[in-house]
C-alpha cells in the first residue's frame, strides 16, 4: 500500500521526533511510505480565525499535493479532521477532494481498522495518562465520548494496551478539553491556561508518568505548562510511544 | 453590572479567572450537573433515538413554520385566546405595555423567560411605571442585583450562598450572616408570596407551543408560573416563534429530553399546559420573531433556531464554565448565545465565536443534534467577511498563508525560527508581546526539522541499501 505521510506543519518544524516515529511505524506494519516534500500547512489556522480566503489556496495545495495515493496519513486527528471534514467548504466541488476524504487517516486509525494491528513489540512501564484529543474524538470518532450514550471503544487506547507493562491511569474527566484550541491559546490565554492546569492536575491524581495524545498541538499547551509548573510528569506523543522510543527526560 | 458594557470575551474571562479557586468551584458547580445529565441519557437505552427524532421535528417545524404558525393562530384564538405578533423586541414592548395599560395593572409577576430578557422588558416596564418581579428564585436573586441572569437556566449559578445571604439582608431584611439555604428560599418565598396576591397580570415564557392544539406549555421547577397566572386574572404568555411544534404527540419527546438536558432530571417539577383563559380571565400569547425569520433563510445557521433553551450546551462548555455567563455579555451566554448573538450584532458580538476551542462537546449534547461548534467555526468567517475583525488579526493569516504556498521559504524560515528561539536570551522570548509564554514554556526548538531529517534518512538508505 502506497502511503503519504501528511506531517503537519508544526510538528515538522517543532517536533521532527514524532514524524519519524510515525514512518517507521508505517514502515513497520508494511506500507510503501512517501513524504512529498511539497507539503507545508494544512491551512486550519487560517480557517479557525476566521479567514477561510486565506486557507482555500493551501486546501488546493493539499489535493494537489496528496492526490492519487492509497492513504494518506497523519500523526494528528486535528489536522486530519481539517481535511476531512472542512475542507469541502473551502475547495467547492473539487473531484478529487471527495477520494481524498476517504483515504485520508489519523495514524491511530489507521493501524487499528486499515493496518490491523493486533501486537506491538513494545515495553513501556509507565503509567500512562492518555488525553484524547477533542477533533480526533469527536470529529473522527476515534474512541466514544462521555456525551453519547453510544457503545463504548477506544482506539488509541486500544494500540497503547498490546505494550508489556503499560498502566493506563484513571481520569476523572476522561475526555475533557486541554484548551490548546489553536489561537485560543493565545487570544483567550486564561481561560486556556486555566483549562489546562485542570487537565494537568486530573491527571497529577490519577498517578500519570507519561501523558499522551494523538495530537501534540495539545500536548505542546500542557508540556508548557508542565514544564513552567515543574510537575512531575513527561510528556510523548502517541506514536513515539508506540513507536518504541524513550521516554525523553 | 458596570456602567460601560465591556463585550471583549477575553478580557472579560481573564477578570473572572484572577480569582482561581472561584473559577474552579464555577466550573466544578456545572460540571455537576453535566454529570447528572449524562447519568440520565445513559438511564434511557433510547436517548439518542430521541434527540434524532427530537432534531428532525424541529428541522421540519422551523422549514415550515409559516404554516404552523399559522394553524397555531387559528386553534389558539378558536380558544379564545388573543394572538399578537411582534416583529421586533420594541414591538413586542409596546404590545405588553399596552396590554398593561389597558388594564390598569401596576404590578406584575413574570415567571422565567428568555425572550422577555432579549427584548429587555424589564427596564421598559419600570420606565412606564410599573412593577415587574421576577418569581423565579434564580430570577428574582439577580434581580435584586441588579444584573442579567449568567445562565438561561440556572440564572443565579454565579452566586454562592454567601453572596445571596447578603441580597437577601439588604434587600429583604434576612438575618445577616445567615447561610442556610432553607432559611434563605422560605424568605424569598414568603416575600414572593406578596408580591403574587398583589399582582395585577402575570407574564410567563413559553416551552412550547403546540400547533395542532393553540395550547402552550411551561415548564418550572417552582411552581411559580401557575401561581402567577392563576391568581390574576390575566395571563400574557411571550414566545419566540420558534418554540412551535406540531402535534401533541411531539411533546413527550421534547419533554423526555429537556429536563434531563438541562438539569439531569427526569421531567421538570411542573409542565403547566394553557389551553386557553381562565373563567372570566384572559389569555394573550405575544408571538415574536426578533430577527429569527432572517436566521431561517441561512443554510449555515438555520439550525440554530431548533434550540429548546435547555442550556445543556453551557453546562459542558469548558470555556463557560471557567469564564462565567456574564463574560459574554449577552441574554443567552455559552456555545448557543456565541451563534445567536454575533449573527444579530456582529459589532459587539464578534469575540464569541472565538471563545470556543472547538472541541465540540456542546454539539454532542445537545438534545436536539444543533452542529454547534461547526456553525461557530463557520461564524468566525463570517464575522470576518462582516468586516468585524481587526488587521493584528487577519494580516498574520494572510502573511502565513503567502508563506505556506511557498514551501522552499517555508523550509528556509523554520529554520531561522528554530534558530533564533535556540539562541535568543530569554527576556527577548518571554515577554509582553508573547502570550504563550506568560504561563507556558515554549517548546523546546531542534536543530533540524522533519524534512531535512527525511532527506537524510533517505539519502542513507540509497547509499546503504541493506
Amino acid at each position: 500500500m502506497r502511503v503519504a505521510l501528511f506531517v503537519p506543519c508544526y510538528i515538522d518544524q517543532l517536533y521532527p521526533r514524532v514524524a519519524m516515529a510515525t514512518l517507521d511505524l508505517l514502515e513497520q506494519v508494511g506500507m510503501e511510505v512517501e513524504f512529498p516534500k511539497a507539503q507545508t500547512c494544512c491551512g486550519q489556522p487560517m480557517l479557525n480565525s476566521g479567514c477561510d480566503r486565506d486557507a482555500a489556496p493551501l486546501a488546493e495545495r493539499f489535493l494537489e499535493i496528496f492526490d492519487g495515493y492509497d492513504a494518506i496519513v497523519a500523526p494528528s486527528g486535528s489536522c486530519v479532521s481539517m481535511v476531512k471534514n472542512h475542507y469541502n467548504h473551502l475547495v467547492h466541488g473539487d473531484p478529487r477532494f471527495e477520494s481524498i476524504r476517504t483515504k485520508i487517516y489519523e495514524l491511530c486509525e489507521f493501524l487499528v481498522d486499515i493496518a490491523k494491528v493486533e501486537s506491538l513489540p513494545v515495553k513501556f512501564p509507565y503509567v500512562v495518562g492518555l488525553h484524547s484529543s477533542c477533533h480526533g474524538l469527536r470529529e473522527l470518532r476515534l474512541a466514544s465520548d462521555s456525551e453519547l450514550n453510544a457503545p463504548e471503544f477506544n482506539k488509541p487506547r486500544q494500540l497503547l494496551q498490546m505494550l508489556e507493562g503499560i498502566q493506563l491511569a484513571d481520569l476523572k474527566r476522561k475526555d475533557e478539553c486541554c484548551g490548546f484550541g489553536g489561537t485560543f491559546a493565545v487570544s483567550e490565554e486564561a481561560v486556556s491556561c486555566t483549562m489546562g492546569r485542570d487537565r494537568i492536575a486530573d491527571h497529577l491524581q490519577a498517578g500519570t508518568q507519561v501523558l499522551t495524545a494523538g495530537d501534540m498541538s495539545c500536548l505542546m499547551h500542557l508540556a508548557g505548562l508542565i514544564q513552567r509548573d515543574k510537575k512531575p510528569i513527561s510528556v510523548m506523543h502517541i506514536a513515539e510511544i508506540l513507536a518504541g522510543y524513550e521516554v525523553p527526560q | 453590572m458596570s456602567a460601560v458594557k465591556n463585550y471583549d470575551h477575553p478580557t472579560n474571562a481573564d477578570r473572572f479567572n484572577q480569582d482561581q479557586a472561584r473559577t474552579h468551584w464555577h466550573d466544578s458547580s456545572l460540571w455537576f450537573i453535566r454529570e447528572k445529565r449524562d447519568r440520565m441519557a445513559r438511564s434511557l437505552p433510547e436517548w439518542e433515538t430521541l434527540r434524532a427524532t427530537a432534531s428532525q421535528i424541529k428541522a421540519h417545524t422551523v422549514g415550515k413554520l409559516a404554516d404552523y404558525l399559522e394553524e397555531f393562530e387559528r386553534n389558539a384564538t378558536a380558544r379564545g385566546v388573543k394572538v399578537h405578533w411582534a416583529k421586533d423586541a420594541d414591538e413586542h414592548n409596546r404590545i405588553v405595555l399596552e396590554l398593561l395599560q389597558k388594564h390598569n395593572a401596576k404590578r406584575i409577576v413574570k415567571s422565567k423567560s428568555m425572550l422577555t430578557e432579549e427584548c429587555h422588558l424589564n427596564p421598559w416596564l419600570e420606565k412606564h411605571g410599573i412593577e415587574v418581579v421576577d418569581t423565579d428564585l434564580g430570577e428574582r436573586i439577580v434581580q435584586l442585583r441588579q444584573e442579567p441572569p449568567s445562565h438561561i437556566v440556572m440564572p443565579a449559578i454565579h452566586l454562592k450562598k454567601e453572596d445571596v445571604s447578603d441580597t437577601f439582608h439588604e434587600h429583604l431584611q434576612t438575618e445577616q450572616g445567615n447561610y442556610d439555604p432553607n432559611y434563605l428560599t422560605e424568605s424569598a418565598r414568603q416575600h414572593l408570596r406578596q408580591k403574587f396576591v398583589q399582582a395585577d397580570v402575570g407574564i410567563t415564557g413559553v416551552n412550547f407551543a403546540i400547533a395542532e392544539t393553540g395550547g402552550l406549555v411551561v415548564c418550572t421547577n417552582e411552581g411559580n408560573a401557575d401561581l402567577g397566572v392563576s391568581l390574576p386574572k390575566v395571563h400574557i404568555a411571550c414566545m419566540g416563534i420558534e418554540k412551535l411544534i406540531p402535534r401533541v404527540e411531539h411533546l413527550g419527546i421534547f419533554l423526555r429530553l429537556l429536563a434531563r438536558s438541562a438539569t439531569g432530571q427526569p421531567i421538570t417539577t411542573y409542565s403547566s399546559h394553557f389551553h386557553g383563559p381562565v373563567e372570566g380571565g384572559e389569555l394573550h400569547i405575544v408571538l415574536v420573531d426578533n430577527g429569527r425569520s432572517e436566521l431561517m433563510q441561512s443554510d449555515d445557521f438555520r439550525n440554530s433556531l431548533k434550540c429548546i433553551r435547555c442550556g445543556a450546551c453551557m453546562n459542558t462548555c469548558p470555556v463557560y464554565r471557567r469564564s462565567g455567563g456574564h463574560s459574554y455579555a449577552a441574554t443567552v451566554p455559552g456555545p448557543i448565545g456565541s451563534i445567536l448573538n454575533p449573527l444579530r450584532d456582529a459589532k459587539h458580538h464578534k469575540s464569541l465565536p472565538f471563545a470556543c476551542t472547538l472541541c465540540g462537546s456542546c454539539s454532542d449534547v445537545c438534545p436536539v443534534k444543533i452542529n454547534l461548534h461547526e456553525q461557530l467555526l463557520t461564524l468566525r468567517s463570517e464575522v470576518n467577511h462582516r468586516k468585524q475583525l481587526p488587521m493584528s488579526k487577519t494580516f498574520p493569516m494572510k502573511l502565513a498563508s503567502w508563506v505556506f504556498q511557498r514551501p522552499g521559504l517555508y523550509a528556509w524560515l523554520g529554520g531561522i525560527g528554530k534558530f533564533f528561539l535556540r539562541t535568543m536570551p530569554r527576556f527577548l522570548i518571554y515577554n509582553a508581546l508573547n502570550p504563550w509564554g506568560r504561563n507556558r514554556e515554549m517548546p523546546a526548538a531542534p536543530k533540524e526539522s522533519f524534512r531535512q531529517m527525511y532527506a537524510q534518512r533517505k539519502k542513507a538508505k540509497k547509499n546503504d541499501p541493506s
